[in-house]
């Protein structure tokens, strides 16, 4: 599949979301998802095969011109095809088809069935767009819209007025990020006079200056930390979860979180030279990884606990791309889309069975009901708390190996994450157990129910590359960093320790605490209902905070949003009310005034004009006489 | 020859006369009369200042005058007309709606 035929791969899906537009509607259910399923998951296929050259090795990366948009400043329509766009495009198209095809089961009578996979598809098409751009205007194209998309999903169901909160609030902490972003773009340009990839990378190392790297390294942070949910910009992805499950498999785990990680791994050259940007970027991923993760643990929805758990694993991945680690970073991204979407779509069959249950206090015993999602999501659960030789366990222990290795201030966010790998086995556990083991605490009338085979097949398929996935890249053999080894080519990259021993000794260390984890969850929720929350008041108050999320919402609004609205509230009524519009009111009332004062001259009688008209008259001929003229 | 200023106050008389008529009557045929009055003291005016001062551009200007009236009459005795049908009265006093 030559390079130029590459524009399909995001044509296809985007035909897709065109064509169930119009006709979405008339098709209906489920022929509308699986046509959906069917643009994706080509496009997975001519992927996979243009891929070829990479994994048989030693091909280098390709461009492809689409279409000259605005040629003066190195943006145009044109696809960079190197192997890590091309991970990227097999882990969006992969997972993606997956969830496209769970979601017609998902999504089963539902009256905006093919409205749903019209989004699907757009964000499929959008997020193929951002990771196959030559250059940063088109990245950043696909970088709004994928924002775009997520706002229609999560605001989904728009008429809950949480959901269209939710989904305004996501645009709005987005927006914030994308200024940060914006300006990297213009430091960018206005540094290289092009906004090519090709133009950017080459010529780096002779055009930056530390300063001025490290502020687009810092700018591009801003940017990531929004759409990647990072401290402190994380608040939206909780919310995020009032859209349909899929939706949060798909965008808000899987593919469009993991953007900011693509970029900051894309733009390694830039990272290169600002050491200290790189460095921010690891203690935010590593400060996002413990926070989150200490939220999750006290959540008892069972879509907040995956939400916090995802800002987690993200900051992980933040942490392994700060350190330069970043084929540990992309890697991590990819074992992560396969596990964490096989918890939310998990976690969605057990939400479609209990009818719309979302509280895992009121769950338990689901494991003889679904045997088929409880096992899945089992497998899932190991492989995020690092058990080997799940894929999780590879590109956990990758990352924190690569930080130690790092040495001096990345040892204390080793020991960070080490800390949150033990919190995470630990809450993911913790939800397993709660919805699979024990007595069901369900409500009255309450009929779990299997999932339908389009549900559960795509769950298998997910739990197979979860146990699986992380064996592309282990320490006996390399494949994907040497897959990976073209893109960041004179780049120096942190590596995890060279040796066996050294191996044996962080590996144990991660699985210990990984294992510890999940003993102290399986051994304290196993028991019965009144004895784990007896041990969760113990930890009041702090259990209280993890539970409230540490009311950052609550602080949120009071500094920023609440000031944020009384400045407008000030500029609308104390300025734009009695200024703006005083003057221009001011001015029409005079002449109002005026006219109304005028009026009683018209007074309707003939006389009374030609008697005026002839005083008129005699005043210019008087004046006249007197010699006026 | 007569003086011209005979003319002249005859026409200054004809022209009061209109005037005054004109603020007077209320019947909007006498008023137009009126004001036909006034237009004809100034022809008179003008021609016999052009006369006086050997200048044809007093009678030039006087033809002017006739057929702008007799245009202007016209359109005026067609509106008089129209009023008069949708009225029944043609006094320019209960025609005052145009008043501010």
């Amino acid at each position: 599949m030559p390079v130029e035929m590459l524009w399909l791969v995001i044509a296809l899906p985007l035909l897709g979301a065109l064509f169930l537009h119009f006709l979405g509607r008339r098709i209906g259910e489920p022929l509308s998802g699986w046509l959906a399923s069917a643009a994706i998951g080509t496009s997975f296929l001519i992927a996979l095969v243009a891929a070829f050259p990479f994994i048989e090795g030693g091909a280098h990366g390709e461009t492809s011109l689409l279409w000259e948009w605005m040629p003066a400043i190195g943006a145009s329509l044109e696809i960079q095809w190197d192997p890590l766009a091309a991970l990227m495009t097999l882990v969006v198209t992969g997972v993606g088809s997956l969830i496209h095809v769970f979601a017609i089961g998902y999504m089963h009578g539902d009256e905006r069935f093919g409205r749903f996979f019209t989004y699907l598809n757009l964000f499929a098409a959008s997020m193929l767009t951002l990771v196959l751009a030559g250059n940063y205007a088109m990245l950043f194209l696909g970088w709004e819209l994928v924002g775009l998309c997520s706002y229609l999903l999560i605001g989904f169901w728009y008429t809950r007025p949480s959901a269209s909160a939710a989904a305004k609030k996501a645009f709005v902490v987005n927006r914030i990020g994308d200024f940060g972003f914006m300006i990297a773009l213009m430091l960018v340009f206005t540094s290289f006079g092009t906004l090519s990839f090709a133009g950017v990378f080459e010529r780096a190392p002779e055009i930056l200056d530390t300063g001025t790297a490290t502020a687009i390294g810092l700018l591009f942070l801003v940017g990531a930390a929004g759409k990647s949910a990072q401290v402190p910009l994380y608040v939206w992805l909780p919310d995020a979860m009032e859209g349909p499950t899929p939706v949060s498999a798909l965008i808000h785990a899987a593919t469009m979180v993991t953007a900011g990680v693509y970029v900051i791994a894309r733009s390694a050259a830039i990272f290169d030279l600002a050491p200290a940007a790189s460095t921010t970027v690891a203690t935010i991923g590593a400060i996002t990884a413990l926070w989150a993760a200490t939220i999750a643990i006290a959540q008892r929805d069972i879509k907040k606990v995956l939400a916090y758990s995802t800002v987690s694993q993200l900051g992980y991945m933040f942490l392994a791309v700060g350190s330069t680690a970043y084929v540990a970073g992309i890697f991590h991204l990819m074992t992560h889309a396969f596990f964490k979407a096989l918890l939310f779509l998990g976690a969605g069959a057990v939400i479609h069975a209990m009818a719309d249950e979302q509280d895992m206090h009121k769950m338990g015993g689901l494991l003889k009901r679904m045997p088929t999602t409880a096992i899945t999501m089992g497998i899932a659960t190991l492989a995020i708390a690092g058990i080997p030789p799940l894929a999780g366990f590879w590109s956990k222990d990758e990352i924190l190996a690569s930080v130690f290795e790092r040495g001096g201030w990345f040892s204390v966010l080793f020991v960070v994450g080490l800390i949150t790998a033990l919190l995470t086995a630990f809450y993911m556990t913790r939800q397993w157990v709660l919805v699979f083991l024990g007595e069901p605490r369900w409500e009255e009338g309450a009929d779990p129910h299997k999932a339908p085979r389009v549900m559960s097949v795509p769950l298998i398929v997910l739990a197979v590359l979860s146990v699986v996935g992380g064996l592309i890249n282990t320490p006996f053999r390399l494949t994907l960093e040497h897959f990976l080894e073209p893109v960041w080519e004179g780049i120096s990259i942190q590596h995890p320790p060279e040796g066996i021993g050294m191996f044996l000794i962080l590996g144990g260390l991660s699985v210990f605490a990984g294992l510890v984890g999940v003993a102290a969850a399986y051994m304290t929720y196993r028991r019965p209902m009144e004895s784990w929350r007896s041990f969760e008041d113990g930890f009041e108050p702090l259990w209280g905070a993890w539970e409230d999320a540490y009311r950052v919402d609550d602080i949120y609004g009071r500094t920023l949003v609440a000031p944020g609205r009384k400045a407008a509230e000030v500029s609308a009524f104390g300025i734009d009310l009695p200024v703006i519009d005083g003057a221009v009111n001011g001015v029409a009332a005079v002449f109002t005034d005026l006219g109304r004062r005028l009026r009683p001259l018209q007074t309707g009688y003939v006389r009374n004009y030609a008697a005026l008209l002839l005083a008129g008259g005699l005043v210019v001929v008087a004046w006249i006489l007197a010699g006026g003229l | 020859m007569v003086d011209p200023s005979w003319y002249m106050t005859l026409a200054a008389v004809l022209f009061v006369i209109g005037a005054l008529g004109m603020l007077s009557r209320r019947n909007a045929l006498v008023m137009f009369m009126c004001i036909e009055l006034m237009l004809n003291a100034v022809n008179l005016t003008l021609i016999s200042a052009g006369r006086a001062m050997n200048d044809l551009n007093g009678q030039v200007a006087t033809f002017f005058i006739l057929v702008v009236a007799a245009a202007e009459v016209v359109v005026g005795l067609a509106i008089i007309v129209a009023i008069f049908r949708r009225r029944s009265t043609a006094s320019v006093d209960e025609l005052n709606e145009m008043s501010g």
